[in-house]
């Protein structure tokens, strides 16, 4: 191993672009990602968040920018000089070799010292060291995984890129998998850079969330920040199930903004927005969303009247449609505390939620923007 | 649980013979039993006779004449070692033109992949005699390839026809799509992806090739070398029609004694010592190459 190296440095995205003829898979994107970080990028499929990846692994070129580890330019660096491992989508494993192979292949490739005793350290890692002498095709697909992960671990690069790296996997194994990265990563330290489309994946393992689309950052922030206060509709959206109304300012009420919708007045948080006037675009989650039935006392302050379109119990939580008297429906998730009082479609019950608990969007989006994305694969 | 072993109870253990799976394969044992096993047979019971008189005119006895072997190879020794020498060289040539061939269309040329199969198969709708005859025409003394390598004096002898480079460069003509073709199959499997991976994993581009494309592409080179060498070294059209009488390899040999001598012992001996020989070949370098470690 490399032990002259410098320590692990930050990752520098300056003004990236790559267009593949006239499409802009990445657009002038700048980013840093501290050092030691788990970062995700999430997205739908052709955001652009797979192409900033393979550029950073050198795989891909630019078509403008700039991408740094620390102060040392990479961007024109073949990915065999770089100090970036990758953990490719379908894993890559080299088929002709040993998981020991496997393992050993950069550090052979490098001609480093003591590879026996660092393989093995590894495979203990990712506990694989019983399958050594096996070949990959042997091994199941969360063996492989791990294969993967030692494979390109051992290195110690300065940043280590997962791409996709659970998707092959199925959903009891990829929740395994999740929080074994995040213990990986804790105990090397290691800066990693996680590509996904799948919201919950990136919300577990991540400190920080890039969401991206359209080849440009939407918003950036740790899990709880861009899920409880998504900037734009496309994050609300992505990120998990969001109701969302239109309205007009109807005046300041203490440390509150009153938003009329239709006729019913809402109440966000004057912190939330820039906004005093005019049209406002506000939201809350469904889990925020009390539902009881109408003529109760003691609710939270935002209320609005409707009538059970659907009930669905899933397990944890049983889901709600509440349609309003202007027709638009709202979810609402409640806990299965006492699932024998499930409400029932057509049943008028209130809506109700905390003030702080709305978040404020860009009113001049798409409102639709990021519904229904996350199924496309 | 319980329905699994109610099944196996009710269900009869009686196993039914099945006739279906014997009567597909009939026709190709009977033509291989018909086509191979009878000529083999007779072909080792010839090469054991002996003359019944002076003059082939005689005919041959059944005898157990194993001096036939000893014989022909003393004298045949040299034809055997050209066959394989020529032929060994002609498939290494062919594997060193072949491998850039076939894998600029496993792995770049996209839309030309399809032109390119079909140009690399289409010397077959032609005759192999036919082809190699042209190559005659391509190579005699006053055609275009002699002339500009005369005058730039790249040819030692001042020809090239009736030579051992004709030959050798007939062979490595006639086989080169066998080479071609496996190593093409073989490379095409190999997951692009892999290659990027090696990259990612500090190969510059050399170690990328020898530790993963190579070594996944074994297969490929295996079968191609053999679907080249087994055929170049048994073959006498090329040996016969470029090259000079210094040029003759085993395949002339077996076809004169044949056809021209009617010495039909010691020809049946020769073309079976050449099989062993091939067969030998075949297990220890398969053995060497270890393709059950392939994938």
């Amino acid at each position: 191993m490399a032990s002259n190296r410098p320590k692990v440095e930050d990752l520098h995205l300056v003004n990236l672009s790559k267009t593949f003829g006239d499409f802009k898979a990445v657009d002038n994107l700048t980013l840093t990602i501290p050092a030691g970080s788990f970062f995700a990028l999430l997205g739908p499929s052709g955001c652009g968040k797979t192409t900033t990846l393979r550029m950073v692994a050198g795989l891909e070129e630019p078509t403008s920018g700039q991408i740094k580890l620390g102060q040392e330019d990479v961007t024109n660096l073949p990915p065999y000089k770089r100090w970036v491992n990758t953990v490719f989508q379908s894993y890559a494993l080299f088929p002709h070799l040993t998981i020991y192979e496997n393992v050993a292949f950069g550090l052979r490739r490098q001609k480093a010292q003591d590879i026996d005793n660092q393989v093995k350290a590894m495979l203990e890692l990712v506990e694989l060291t019983t399958q050594a002498q096996k070949k990959p095709q042997q091994l199941s697909g969360g063996q492989q995984q791990r294969v993967a992960v030692a494979r390109a671990l051992i290195n110690e690069p300065d940043v280590l890129l997962l791409d996709e790296p659970l998707g092959a996997l199925d959903l009891k194994l990829r929740r395994q998998m999740q929080l074994e990265l995040k213990r990986i990563q804790t105990e090397v330290g290691i800066t990693f850079v996680h590509v996904t489309h799948d919201q919950e994946e990136a919300m577990t393992m991540a400190d920080t969330i890039a969401v991206m689309n359209e080849g440009k950052i939407e918003q950036m922030g740790s899990p709880v920040q861009i899920y409880e206060h998504p900037k734009t509709a496309f994050v609300a959206n992505f990120l998990g199930q969001t109701n969302l109304f239109e309205g007009n300012v109807a005046g300041i009420d203490g440390d509150e903004l009153a938003v009329k919708v239709k006729d019913v007045i809402f109440h966000v948080p004057l912190a939330s927005t820039e906004i005093r006037s005019g049209r406002i675009v506000f939201g809350v989650r469904p889990e925020k969303v009390k539902i009881v039935d109408q003529g109760k006392t003691g609710l939270p302050k935002n209320q609005i009247n409707g009538s059970i379109k659907l009930t669905a119990f899933v397990g944890v939580s049983t889901q709600y449609e509440v349609i309003t008297n202007w027709g638009q429906e709202i979810s609402a998730f409640e806990q299965n505390i006492d699932p024998s009082d499930l409400g029932r479609p057509g049943q008028a019950v209130t809506l109700a939620w905390e003030p702080r608990h709305t978040f404020v969007l860009d009113p001049d989006q798409d409102l639709t923007a990021g519904l229904d994305t996350s199924w496309d694969e | 649980m319980s329905i699994a072993q109610e099944s196996i109870i009710t269900k009869p253990v009686k196993r039914r013979f099945k006739r279906t799976p014997y009567l597909l394969i009939l026709p190709g044992v009977g033509w291989l039993f018909l086509f191979f096993l009878f000529p083999l047979s007779t072909l080792l019971a010839t090469s054991l006779q002996k003359p019944a008189g002076i003059s082939p005119d005689d005919g041959y006895l059944p005898a157990f004449k194993v001096s036939n072997y000893s014989s022909a190879l003393i004298e045949y020794y040299p034809q055997f070692f050209r066959a394989f020498l020529y032929s060994g060289i002609a498939t290494v040539i062919c594997l060193l033109l072949a491998y850039p061939i076939a894998y600029y269309m496993a792995f770049r040329a996209r839309k030309y992949r399809n032109l390119m199969l079909v140009l690399i198969v289409a010397p077959f709708f032609a005759s192999f005699l036919l082809r190699t005859n042209a190559w005659k025409t391509i190579l005699s003394g006053d055609g275009l390839v002699v002339s500009v390598l005369n005058s730039i004096n790249l040819l030692p002898q001042d020809r090239i026809l009736n030579t051992s480079l004709a030959v050798v460069a007939g062979l490595t003509y006639n086989f080169l799509p066998f080479m071609i073709l496996p190593l093409y199959t073989s490379l095409e499997k190999i997951d692009p992806r892999l290659i990027e991976a090696a990259g990612d994993l500090y190969s510059p581009p050399s170690q990328r090739f020898w530790k993963v494309v190579w070594p996944l592409s074994l297969p490929g080179v295996i079968s191609g070398t053999l679907l080249t060498f087994i055929p170049a070294s048994g073959d006498y059209i090329n040996a016969e029609l470029l090259g000079s009488i210094k040029d003759k390899m085993i395949g002339n040999v077996i076809q004169s004694q044949f056809i021209d001598l009617r010495d039909y012992p010691t020809a049946s001996a020769l073309s079976f010592t050449f099989m062993a020989i091939i067969l030998v070949m075949i297990y220890l370098y398969i053995r060497k190459a270890g393709t059950d470690d392939l994938v």
